[in-house]
């Protein structure tokens, strides 16, 4: 964790320094391409671990109970959080 | 949306040609998504650094921040009890331990597997990666039905990094301190909440 926070802030840095300059408009793009490849990447992961491939079908249900009970269970807490504490009246 | 499903489509891609074509060793290693993931952080970072000012942003939400990943933290093991109630083959602590994964996968795996087993390592796989995926393909919905912290909510620990992007793009970029102090907040919960359930 603390290499990303490192990286991060090397970013932001490296970001303000490049400020004046015409490499920021690109980087949109970068990130872009960047996200497919992870994606693919964590594919690969996937794919290469037999274990997980062995268990799906058994414990995908379970998986997606649970995943789906923690978000709902989290945006419904975090929508109580939001209008109360972070809705303003120039906000929507 | 549509750039959601490109990612989706993506992963799919990875799985089915891991599993049926002899890829290059390079790809294959574990490695390979750790340093595209910290290539991605650091052009966040360049993308975030040649933008507006961030620190006005900061002091602007003060201490109420803490209260966003309190909220996901709450939420998270409250429905997930509640679930254990209809897994009757999964204790509460297994659900419980999943639940503090926060999307999380890979630590929180290699800990439960290490305690529980392979079996329960694997499903806090599944779900923690389909807690991830979840938010990147529909962060737009749940900002529109549950407001703009909803994303970062269900992304849990992943806010911080591979969430960011589209939690920036569909709650605004003004969620940057938010939801990188959100990642930040779980991750460390993640590695005090997991043990705590499996030693239950």
């Amino acid at each position: 964790m603390l290499v990303i926070v490192i990286i991060l802030v090397s970013g932001l840095l490296l970001g303000r320094l490049l400020r004046k300059t015409s490499i920021p408009k690109n980087i949109g793009i970068a990130v872009n391409i960047t996200l497919m490849l992870l994606l693919f990447a964590l594919g690969v992961s996937v794919g290469s671990n037999d274990e997980v491939l062995r268990n799906f079908p058994i414990i995908g249900l379970d998986a997606l109970i649970l995943s789906l009970a923690a978000i709902l269970g989290s945006i419904i807490c975090g929508k109580f959080v939001y209008n109360k504490f972070f809705r303003h009246k120039s906000n929507k | 949306m549509k750039q959601s499903l490109i990612y989706l489509l993506l992963f799919i891609v990875g799985i089915l040609l891991t599993i049926f074509v002899d890829l290059p060793e390079f790809l294959v290693a574990s490695s390979f998504s750790k340093w595209v993931l910290y290539l991605l952080i650091l052009l966040i970072g360049i993308q975030l650094g040649s933008g507006k000012n961030l620190f006005k942003a900061a002091k602007a939400f003060g201490g109420k921040i803490v209260l966003v990943p309190i909220a996901t933290i709450i939420g998270t093991f409250a429905a997930v009890s509640l679930v254990s109630i209809f897994l009757p083959h999964r204790s509460l602590t297994d659900c419980l331990s999943v639940g503090a994964g926060f999307a999380y996968y890979s630590l929180s795996s290699v800990l439960i597997t290490e305690a529980r087993g392979a079996e329960l390592g694997a499903l806090a796989l599944i779900a923690n990666i389909m807690r991830e995926f979840c938010v990147l393909i529909f962060a737009p919905l749940m900002v529109k039905y549950f407001g703009k912290l909803a994303p970062i909510n269900a992304g849990g620990a992943t806010t911080l990094d591979v969430t960011l992007p589209v939690i920036l793009k569909y709650s605004g970029q003004d969620f940057l301190v938010i939801s990188a102090f959100h990642g930040m907040f779980l991750d460390m919960s993640v590695m005090l909440f997991v043990p705590l359930f499996l030693s239950l």
